[in-house]
Order: structure tokens, then sequence, then C-alpha cells
């Protein structure tokens, strides 16, 4: 109640005498909403920068003076290879250590690594949520034989032992991708790791989503708008889809740092990326072998990878707050 | 029950000003046998029969208790859902089986008002962008503006227009549903709905949202359809009430005279019921208490279904159906043994 008689306060003082006020999106209300989120801010403010880093990984690596792939022996030690010096070897000329055994700069590993696993993890969402709220909300809406269809298509994909298939078919559609496309091989992998995530990902999503559009559709603004002569686009976008936003967004936003472990775990077993490519995932899986010996190589991509994630969730709750009418007024 | 023969047409009298009309109007929901084929094992009989038409200006109260048919009855005029059978005029244009864009150039004349001020808007959209839909929808583009228009409806109903911004969830029952009658008389309809749409507000929010009901039709010369289960209230409103049991309409008359001359006995077991003012009259009147509860309308009894109950039901009750007739001029009944009583 106070809420709400603060907003009044606020209306009319800044409607001043007249009572023109400008009509306002969605957008613009939650934009405005978040903008004074502090928590929000610095998320997004993370975000940002995480994304220009990994946009900008060959630039920043020039400055510093670091590749992420030029062997250096000096830094590592003849017996057993672990980096001479604190902290995993730290110093001016590597910044956050070298890699034991290669002594390769870990700095311009890390930012190069994030180019690829950010690329797939975004992707792979981008196109999980896509895939997941279509059909989701067409099955949801429509039921009868086309809701029928789509969920035996979902329990089929569901059925699928995932890991069997991805290492299975990595090889084979790998070199299909290159042949079909023209693409290098780091290409056709990362092609491969997109879409196999993607397609396997997004019924969980739909099942949600589906779940939500049966009730949401009994509800009497949905047959309001009917009733006032609206289509069936009109009422699953305009009308279904501003209400599961919330779903949308946790679960995107729980995607997000799953995806880019799965990326990590692919690689591990061999099926995702390949060396000398960096990736997060291949960072960690390496790090795991020396971890007795040199802790600081699993704890930079692991700080790094704890980061991103973070400010991904932090973010994704915020936007959900700032979509959502109930959750107070700013 | 496919084809209803011709001992059995109850058809109201044709007017010829009528802007909505209903004849024998169906409307069956299947239900079906669960496993994969969907067999279909029998019908709800939401609505079985009604007849009834309404007149530009007018209001029509369609009153009984849950489950009786009246809100699908309500959904299926207004082709929210297909009628499976009978016939719906609008304007003398039959629309019984328009398409659903067929139907869209007609949603401009014909609106609904909806019962759940809470479930009828959606949360995620603010008042301005609720008010401005049908606009939208229809693709009407007022000469000032849709904001400016959409303030002005807000006036109009009783809100503030600074609140164009603000979301549903700030607002109380009753300024939602306030809300609800600004959407629906948007682009000015010749028809609205109303589908009990005072029975979820306090009793005194309902008395302004009837007074604004009330001003907005003489204002605007709307025609309603009433629903509603509280008779008192339909009473206000009201010019000619139906008063519908079990899919069927019972009695249809002025709503003076289902009040003080009902001639059905549900009717009378119905204003039996309604409290009066006075208490000395409360206490020395008759009450009528209907026995049993409302049958299933999946296998509605034989002949005339409110026989279960009916105090007065005898062997030709269980046999033929009644059909609504004239029993007197303007007052229509479906009763073997019609019998006028003054009960208030």
């Amino acid at each position: 109640m106070s809420l709400a008689s603060d907003h009044a306060v606020e209306a009319t003082s800044t409607s001043a005498e007249s009572a023109e006020i400008a009509g306002r999106s969605l957008t613009q209300i939650a934009w405005r909403r978040l903008r004074r989120d502090k928590v929000a801010m610095t998320s997004l403010l993370v975000v940002l920068v995480i994304v220009s880093i990994a946009a900008l990984a060959p630039v920043i690596t020039r400055l510093v003076g670091v590749d992420p792939s030029s062997f250096n022996d000096k830094a590592v030690s003849d017996a057993g290879g672990l980096p001479l010096g604190r902290l995993g070897g730290v110093s001016l000329a590597h910044p956050l250590g070298v890699e034991p055994g290669t002594g390769r700069d870990l700095f311009a590993r890390l930012l190069y690594g994030s180019r690829i696993s950010l690329l797939i993890a975004l992707s792979a969402t981008l196109i999980t949520v896509t895939l997941g709220v279509s059909v989701g909300i067409v099955a949801g809406y429509s039921r009868g034989w086309l809701d029928s269809a789509l969920g035996r298509l979902m329990d089929v994909i569901l059925a699928f032992p995932l890991i069997l298939i991805l290492l299975a078919l990595s090889n084979v559609l790998t070199q299909r991708l290159e042949t079909t496309f023209h693409l290098g091989e780091l290409v056709a992998r990362v092609l491969y790791l997109i879409l196999v995530l993607s397609l396997f990902g997004w019924p969980y999503l739909a099942r949600i989503v589906r779940g939500q559009v049966l009730s949401l559709r009994e509800r009497e603004f949905v047959e309001s708008a009917v009733s006032m002569g609206a289509g069936t686009p009109r009422i699953l976008f305009r009308e279904i889809l501003p209400n599961l936003w919330a779903p949308i967004l946790v679960y995107a936003t729980l995607l997000l740092p799953t995806y880019i472990a799965a990326e990590a775990a692919l690689s591990y077993l061999g099926v995702g990326l390949v060396p000398p490519t960096p990736s997060w995932g291949a960072m960690l899986a390496d790090s795991v072998r020396y971890f007795a010996v040199d802790p600081a190589f699993l704890f930079i991509p692991g700080t790094y990878l704890f980061v991103v994630v973070l400010a991904f969730n932090l973010l994704g709750d915020a936007v959900r707050d700032a979509l959502d009418p109930r959750a107070g007024r700013a | 029950m496919t084809a209803v023969d011709e001992s059995n047409t109850s058809v109201v009298a044709r007017r010829a000003d009528a802007l909505l009309r209903v004849e024998q109007v169906q409307k069956y929901f299947p239900i079906t046998g669960g496993g994969l084929l969907k067999r279909k094992v029998g019908d709800v009989k939401a609505v079985e029969s009604i007849s009834f038409d309404v007149v530009p200006g007018e209001t029509l109260g369609v009153v009984g208790e849950s489950g009786c048919g009246k809100s699908t009855a309500g959904r299926t005029v207004m082709k929210l859902l297909d009628p499976t059978g009978g016939k719906i005029e609008f304007e003398g244009r039959d629309i019984t089986h328009l398409s659903r864009k067929e139907m869209v150039p007609l949603r401009r004349e014909m609106q609904m008002i909806f019962q759940d001020p809470y479930s009828s808007l959606n949360p995620r959209h603010t008042v301005g962008s609720i008010i401005s839909a049908p606009f939208k929808v229809q693709g009407v583009k007022p000469t000032r503006g849709v904001q400016a228009e959409v303030q002005d409806l807000m006036a109009r109903v009783g809100l503030n227009p600074e609140h164009y911004n603000r979301y549903p969830n700030e607002f109380s029952g009753g300024q939602r549903q306030r809300i609800g009658i600004a959407r629906a008389i948007a682009l000015r309809p010749k028809l609205i709905v109303c589908d009990e749409p005072v029975s979820a507000l306090d009793v005194s929010i309902q008395a302004q949202v009837v007074n604004l009901l009330e001003d907005l039709q003489d204002e605007f010369r709307l025609a309603y359809i009433f629903i509603a289960h509280d008779l008192s209230v339909v009473r206000h409103i009201s010019d000619r009430i139906a008063v519908m049991y079990l899919g069927r309409i019972m009695e249809l008359a002025e709503s003076e005279r289902i009040y003080k001359a009902p001639l059905h006995p549900y009717t009378h077991a119905l204003t039996s019921a309604v409290p009066l003012p006075d208490p000395r009259a409360e206490r020395s009147r008759e009450r009528i208490l209907l026995h049993g509860d409302l049958p299933s309308p999946i296998n509605p009894p034989s002949g005339c279904v409110f026989r279960t109950r009916c105090p007065k039901a005898q062997d030709r009750c269980a046999q033929e159906i009644p059909v609504l007739r004239e029993l007197a001029p303007g007052h229509y009944g479906a009763c073997h043994f019609p019998e006028e009583r003054h009960l208030i």
C-alpha cells in the first residue's frame, strides 16, 4: 500500500499540473526498474566487461605481450614441468602464471578460452530457449493432435542417452559439417557442440513452458483477447508470453553455466574442442591433474568461471524481478 | 437429442428490432475416455436449449444456480464457444457458423465483462495497454490518439487517468472491474455480455459498479446480458429476466413479473429465498425449499429437468418436455402446471 502511494506522489509530481502522462511500454518500465537496482547494474557491468574482454582478447593479449599458444620452457621446471615462482608462476611477463608442463601463458589462454566457452554457451542457450519457448507455447495452446505430436517428439528426445550420442556422433557429424559447409575443423566442432547441446536441451524448457501455457490459456484475460477479436499470434506472444518470462529467465540463467560446464566436460572427454584450442573446459580438465602440486592452475579458470556464472545468474534474477509487476515498485 | 421436433419448438416471439436473437441454442462438451484414441463417451449438456432475444438498450438478466449453464450460454452467444445446435442472429445476420476470423469485425459490436477481476486482466500489461488493446486489435485509430481516448475512458469509468502506466495488481477488485468495463466499452459496442460482473466484489462496491453499468447503458444505449446468481442485483438492473435451470430457460418475463407474479415452480422457490428488508414480513413469509441437488448435466432427467426437485411434479412431467411458451403476454414459461404465485 505504501509503495502504491509513493508511486502516486511520484506520478503527480512528474506529471506536474497537466494530466499528460507518457504511455510507457513494458520494456521501458522494466528498464527503469532495472536501472535503480544496484545488484542488477553491477552484474550487467560485469557481464558486459566479460563479453568485451572475450571479444577483445587478441587486442588485450597483444597489449600485455602474451599469446595463448607459444611454449615457454623457461617458466617451468625441467623436472616435472611445474611453474617456477609463486602462485603458479605469476610474474610481470605472465600476469596469471603459466600452464604446467608447457609454460603457456594462463592469462592469454583464459581470455581466448572465454571466447569459445561464451560463444558456445550463449548461442546454445539462445537456441535452446527459442526452440523450447516456441514449441512449448504452441503445444500448450494448441492442445489436440499437435500437442500430442510435439509431446511424443519431446519424449523421444529426452529418452536419448545424450552423452553416448555425443560421443558416438562426434567425429562423424563434425566431419559432415566440415565437408557440407566447407568449414574449418574448429568452427565445425564449435557448431557441433552448439547444435547438439541445444537440440537435446530444448525439451526440458518446452515442458515447463507448456505446463504454464496450459494454465494461462484458461485465464479470462485470454478469453477477453479472443472476445476482442485478437488472432492467435497476438494471444500467444502479447498475452501469454509476457507471463512466461519468470520461468524462462530462471531456466536460461541456469542453462548458461550448465552449458559452460557441458562444454568443459565434453572437451575433457575428448569430443569437444581439441588441444591446443584454449577453452575453460580444457583448462579445468587439465588443471585437475596438477591440483596437488599447482592449485593456482585450478583456481584461476575456476574463479573466472564462478564470476561469470554468478554475474549471469544475478542479472537473470534482476531482469525477472524488473519484469514482474508484483515485485515492488521502483 | 439432435434435432428438435416441431412440437418442441421453444421459440420466443420475434421482436422486429432485436439486436440479438437466440433460438434453441445448445452447447455440449464432449467427455472423452482415457487412452490414446480419446473415444467420446458422452456429453456434458451445459446448455440444452435456450431461446431469447435482446433489443438495443435493454438489459436481460440471466439467473440460475451454479452449474445451470448461464456462463456457458453467455460465452456461446458471444461465439467464444461454438454452439452445438440452434441459431444465433446478431442484427438480423446469422452468426451461428461464422469462423473465428469472420467474427472479428463483429467483435466491435459485442463485448464481454468477466466475473473474476483478477484473472480477466493480464497481470503483465499496464492499464493503458489493457484498455487500448481493443483499438489495436481492431485497428481503430481514434482521431485524438489512442492514449487520450483511453484516458478519457478511464475517467469515464471512475479511474484516475494518471494511473495509465500502472499494473492491475496495484488496484482493488472494484477498480479492476472498472478497468474491465472501460475495456469493454472502448469500441462503443451495442451489446455487452456481463458474466457475473459483481459477484466477486464487496456488497458496497457492487452497487457502485452496477450504477456505473447503468449510467453507461443510458449514455451509449448499450444492451446487456447480465448473468448473475444474485436475484436482488439482477432485479435492480434488468428489464427482463431469464431463469435458467440445467441448461434450459424455465421462465422469461419482465423483471417485475418474475418477482411479483412468477409462474414456474422453480422461480417460486428462487423468489421465496430472496431476503425481505422487513423483518416481520420475512418471518411470516412462505418459503419453498428445494430438496436434493442439481441433477447431472451428463444424464439430465427425462421430461422436465426440474421434476426431480419440483414440489408439483406429476407423471406427465417425467414423460413430456415442457416447451417454453407464452403463458401471459410477454411472459414465457416452461412448465406443464404453471401457477401465478405472489411471494414477495
